[in-house]
């Protein structure tokens, strides 16, 4: 194989159309694959065979950590490091820390979830190969493309294009990696 | 188009026009029709309107603005018309109808995702837009009210050489915290609904600089399989953070008030009315942007009117529940006995130096709400925008008999004294204004102000189950 092919790219016209394909390539012998849509396409996670996404426990584990660093914090600074009496009230007591600490839960969670979901997907990422590829433009408009990696096992550029073809795409074209 | 299923068949099995969902979009237009739709107007010229409205908001940002902070920060919060016993004036009512605007903004974006409402996707970006750039106005002002603005940074836990910590029992600390963590939450929500749109923008981009810009912004989105999964679930917990939002934020505000001893403010009510008031306020807010910008940017096929109608009916919801909240608190002031809450609330609406905005109160908020019961009303959007402008109004001079009606005759006859704003005071809240509707027609002009993606999701067309989204016959 050429070390210049990143993939073959698959071009269908409606998300029912890529769903049906994605269905075909899910029982396939292919693996280094993936789908690219304009928008989210209900059903989709599914045939792909996507579990629970991570960046829940992400989130949770930011909302954890900050809750409880802003409970210590404030342990810290009013009780332990420059004890202040406000009122005759306790030094510390875990009620009066709930405001702070859960407001900073959330933005802990939201930093979770964001950073989850960047990390994820492994972005930030400034350059890839399909970005390149002048009709891969219309996939942020009304196409719906599945690439097979030239990665893949099974990979063959011949072979893999008339296999695309025969599940209905519309346009097959090799995508040139990018050095 | 063989394999999509016969139309006319499904039309007979389709409900009576009358229980039919109105379409998010209308015009049943293709994917490709609705990108160009959606993203005309940011690679579009810049239109006329835009300037004329740009160029007086941007005076009262750039020149109107600095002056008055500048001037307020080196000479102290005396030039404004707080003093003794009135130490909360313009300053804070504006805080707090500002962090109002920005709620409904997130009520739409995230609650109405939650419960899967499809026509906030036309809607929800501008939603959030209104909230980042309120909540920024209205950070601002208790950043300047403590009067040594530069020494904000005590309020953050910094060690730092004097060994000083923030107060953490205080309300007053509690609202540096929701604010700020307002501010990030909504605007990594608003960024992070935005990239997907970037890499729209970034694909159309026809110049070289627009190209460079959106593909920084877009940060290598593609839209695969793998990356709409992370990110719709990143989407949903940040929804759910911002709805926890909607309902801390203003809450904590109204703490400030009913932890004091204060007749009119010490009431239990205060956390869930200020979340109520909030809200109405920013719908009516919400009218007053929906409408023009609809008109101005010819989105009529987007944001339809029932898209609006719904909005008003929001706004109706939330009008009637702070309706009950006034009722309630005159009635608790009267059932309480307390000859000073009664005394108090009395003097709201028939005492002398502020009994008119009382009666304002009363004529916007409780009267031309109910307007908005009337479908005729509710389907002109004239009438919708004036009505818009009014609830601001109406809200504003809520908060301002909550601020300064308690505060200016308390429990002391000895202690009494009026309260009047000054130029800065009026200066600075001009400066808001057109620091929110600079950065607003900066967005609306520059970004995606419509969520590209997500209204083409909530279209048919999108739907693989759907035949207009190419199901076959049978399929399921």
């Amino acid at each position: 194989m050429s070390e210049k092919v990143y993939g073959l790219m698959a071009e269908f016209d409606s998300p029912g159309a890529l769903l049906r394909a994605a269905e075909k390539m899910g029982v396939s012998s292919y693996r280094k694959w993936d789908c690219f849509t304009p928008f989210p396409i209900h059903g989709l996670d599914k045939v792909m065979g996507y579990r629970n996404s991570l960046v829940g426990w992400v989130a949770l584990a930011g909302g954890a950590f900050m809750f409880l660093n802003i409970v210590g914090l404030i342990w810290f600074a009013n009780y332990f490091d420059y004890p202040v009496m406000v009122g005759g009230k306790p030094l510390f007591s875990p009620p009066m820390t709930f405001v702070p600490a859960y407001i900073m839960m959330i933005m802990g969670a939201a930093f979770g979830a964001l950073l989850g979901m960047f990390g994820l997907n492994q972005l930030p990422r400034l350059h890839h190969p399909l970005l390149f590829k002048k009709r891969f433009e219309s996939v942020s408009r009304d196409k719906f493309v599945i690439v097979i990696g030239a990665n893949d096992e099974k990979f063959c550029v011949t072979e893999t294009k008339k296999m695309l073809e025969s599940l209905g795409a519309a346009n097959v074209e090799i995508v040139e990696d990018q050095p | 188009m063989s394999e999509i299923a016969n139309i006319e068949e499904l039309k007979k099995l389709a409900p009576p026009a009358e229980l039919r969902r109105a379409p998010v979009v209308e015009g049943n237009q293709g994917l490709g029709w609705l990108t160009d739709k959606l993203s005309a107007f940011a690679e579009a010229k810049v239109p006329l309107w835009w300037k004329i409205a740009f160029v007086p908001a941007a005076f009262a940002a750039t020149v109107i603005f600095p002056i008055c902070l500048f001037y307020q920060v080196f000479t102290g919060v005396g030039v404004w018309g707080n003093n003794h016993p009135d130490m909360w004036g313009w300053d804070i009512v504006n805080f707090i109808w500002w962090v109002g605007v920005a709620h409904a903004g997130t009520l739409i974006s995230a609650m109405l995702f939650l419960t899967r409402q499809h026509w906030r996707t036309t809607i929800g970006r501008m939603a959030e837009a209104m909230t980042v750039f309120s909540v920024a106005m209205a950070g601002l002002y208790p950043a300047i009210h403590v009067g040594r603005a530069w020494f904000d940074w005590f309020m953050f836990p910094i060690p730092n050489s004097n060994g000083l910590w923030p107060q953490f029992k205080s309300p007053l600390m509690w609202d540096v915290f929701a604010v700020n963590t307002y501010l990030m939450v909504s605007s990594l929500f608003w960024f992070m609904g935005m990239i997907p749109d970037f890499a729209v923008l970034r694909d159309r981009s026809t110049t070289r600089v627009r190209k460079t810009i959106f593909s920084f912004l877009a940060m290598g989105w593609t839209g695969s399989a793998w990356q709409w999964h992370h990110y719709e679930k990143a989407y949903v917990v940040l929804c759910g953070l911002c709805t926890l939002l909607v309902f801390t934020v203003s809450s904590i505000v109204g703490l400030d008030f009913c932890t004091a001893q204060l007749a009119g403010w010490h009431a239990t009510i205060f956390p869930l009315y200020f979340v109520i008031g909030a809200v109405f306020c920013g719908f009516g807010m919400m009218l007053v942007l929906l409408t023009s910008l609809r008109k101005l940017c010819h989105l009529e096929n987007i944001i339809t009117k029932s898209h609006i109608d719904k909005v008003a009916k929001l706004c109706l919801v939330s009008g009637l529940i702070i309706n009950y909240i006034y009722l309630m608190e005159i009635f608790i002031a009267w059932y309480s006995g307390d000859p000073y809450e009664r005394w108090v609330f009395g003097h709201r609406f028939f005492g002398h130096t502020y009994m008119v905005f009382g009666w304002m109160l009363i004529g916007i908020n409780v009267c031309v709400t109910q307007l908005l019961w009337f479908k005729k009303i509710r389907s002109n959007l004239v009438a919708l925008f004036i009505i818009g402008v009014l609830i601001n109004i109406g809200m504003w001079s809520e908060r301002f008999v909550i601020v300064v009606g308690s505060l200016y005759q308390d429990y002391l006859p000895a202690n009494w004294g009026t309260y009047h704003p000054t130029t800065w005071d009026v200066g600075l809240y001009i400066g808001t204004l057109g620091a929110f509707f600079m950065l607003y027609l900066l967005f609306v002009k520059f970004l995606p102000m419509i969520a590209i993606s997500e209204v083409k999701g909530a279209t048919p067309q999108a739907d693989p189950h759907h035949p207009l989204g190419g199901a076959l016959k049978g399929d399921h």
